[in-house]
């Protein structure tokens, strides 16, 4: 039954090409803890990917709840937090996976640097992957603002100074950002939001499909 | 690639119409005990992965994420802090040579020399050796880069009053119930309640709350008769005996405020969170 059903897609679409392509290589020895205990640093990078898809999927049921106006988004979040069933967890997980994928990708980044392995013919996807750290550290910021609490607040008004310290184009980049070129308000927050749950996340599957079909193509860098 | 003629398709699709057989690609001559990806050994990953996870969720089951006051500009007293994986780029800038008129070095110029460096790695660093002691000097400044993020990190986390902060979480807020029976009550609504609220919580850019003031009945007596700060004197109206009927208002809310604001301060956000299952201390945000 299930054989038909796969072949049924398979002559129409020819799946198997593709199946392949994902799923049929060999793991070498070296990045295998179960033959070297120390290949445990290779698992930095699944892991940052692993709390990605988590902060994907918590971040899909918070906007289930999320307000973003600044009337409602604080009383939003904590009716989420006090009230709703699970909410706690969900925003809890959010929260802490926001801090736990910073470390991840701190320590991927680390191993990739200490072995080298961004050598050619690798540097490509080094310098994407040092793109996608950028565009996490952007929804750790952006994300801050969010639940309009006095922390987000004051925290943003301190970064957006700092993007207004930006030489040249400073103003012009607050204003981008904030919507306005002195208030943080209600246009700052529909913005943020907007870069959090829209085109950060774009850039950010851009980037993690380019990272994947580049190790896909060149495989792991072998041993030191 | 197949090309020519005698190419047949499914359908006008672009999909050959001869079946190839599903053969795994040949590895026989691939160095190393090697392991299939499929399934061997991504069925370890998620062994991996669902232990990470047990210990994620058991962070997330312990700590309850943070939520403060909301949002109020004219707070003026409140002291700003990043979230923890920017407080070296916070700490830095309190340093003299990237701080007032400097500030373009510690926003724009160090951090942009440290992250363009490390996109630009590939190129800076481009001889063949994989080896740390091949590559002395790109380890060395790494070494060096990573070392004073910690270092500025500790240095920020450890400025901080970390116990003061707790008071600005939600659930240390004193949640106090006003005693509108309370005799001091009918007296503080026709003089206080204009500037200071309907229940004692003050008004932004107009006068601050009244629940957690450090008074006693004396001492708020003085302040409605002869004025502090902005406040003017002479804004009471009223007998002694109201005055003394506001104090004894004032003062019981507040030792009702302190008593359920401590009986909750001391379960929640007072502790410093554990360092999780994968050994990192760094996530002290709280």
């Amino acid at each position: 039954m299930l054989r038909k059903m796969y072949d049924w897609i398979d002559e129409r679409l020819d799946v198997t090409p593709i199946w392949r392509d994902i799923a049929d290589h060999e793991v070498p020895e070296h990045v295998n803890p179960a033959h070297h205990f120390s290949a445990f640093v290779y698992c930095f990078g699944g892991l940052t990917f692993f709390v990605v898809v988590i902060q994907i999927l918590s971040g899909m049921f918070l906007t289930m709840y999320y307000v973003p106006d600044i009337e409602n988004a604080w009383e939003s979040v904590r009716y989420l937090q006090t009230e709703v069933a699970h909410g706690q967890i969900v925003r809890g997980m959010h929260h802490w996976g926001a801090s736990v994928v910073i470390v991840m990708i701190f320590l991927h980044t680390l191993r990739v640097f200490f072995q080298g392995a961004y050598k050619k013919p690798r540097e490509l996807n080094w310098i994407v992957g040092v793109l996608l750290f950028f565009v996490i550290l952007g929804l750790g910021f952006t994300g801050y603002l969010l639940p309009w609490d006095n922390k987000a607040f004051f925290a943003t008004q301190v970064g957006l100074e700092i993007a207004e310290s930006v030489p040249f184009i400073g103003t012009e980049l607050k204003t981008l950002l904030a919507g306005d070129p002195t208030i943080v308000g209600a246009q700052t927050l529909t913005r943020f939001f907007a870069i959090h749950v829209f085109f950060l996340p774009a850039v950010l599957f851009g980037l993690l499909a380019a990272h994947f079909i580049m190790i896909r193509r060149q495989g792991i860098s072998g041993p030191l | 690639m197949q090309k020519g003629k005698g190419m047949k398709f499914v359908g006008d699709s672009r999909i050959k119409a001869e079946r190839q057989r599903n053969v795994p690609k040949d590895y026989s001559e691939y160095p190393g005990r090697t392991e299939p990806f499929w399934p061997n050994f991504l069925l370890k990953e998620w062994l991996v992965g669902a232990v990470f996870l047990i210990g994620f969720l058991c962070l997330v089951a312990a700590h309850p994420s943070p939520l403060e006051l909301q949002a109020d500009p004219n707070n003026a007293s409140y002291i700003p802090l990043p979230d923890w994986y920017f407080l070296f780029l916070y700490e830095l800038l309190k340093y003299e040579f990237a701080s007032a008129e400097y500030v373009v070095i510690g926003t724009i110029g160090i951090p942009g020399l440290a992250f363009g460096a490390l996109l630009l790695a590939p190129f800076l660093d481009n001889k063949p050796g994989r080896r740390p002691t091949q590559r002395p000097v790109a380890v060395t400044l790494m070494l060096l880069a990573v070392t004073s993020v910690i270092w500025l990190t500790y240095e920020s986390v450890a400025a901080v009053d970390w116990e003061e902060r707790a008071q600005y979480s939600v659930e240390n807020m004193a949640d106090v119930e006003i005693n509108t029976d309370h005799a001091g009550y009918e007296v503080y609504a026709n003089n206080c309640m204009s500037c200071h609220g309907e229940n004692l919580e003050g008004v932004p850019g107009m006068a601050p709350e009244l629940i957690g003031v450090p008074y006693d009945a004396e001492g708020i007596m003085d302040i409605a008769q002869n004025g502090i700060g902005e406040m003017p004197a002479g804004l009471f109206n009223g007998t002694d005996e109201e005055l003394n009927q506001l104090a004894e208002f004032i003062v019981e809310t507040n030792s009702e405020g302190e008593g359920s604001g401590s009986e909750e301060g001391g379960e929640s956000e007072g502790g410093e969170s554990d360092s999780e299952e994968n050994g990192e201390g760094e996530e002290e945000s709280a």
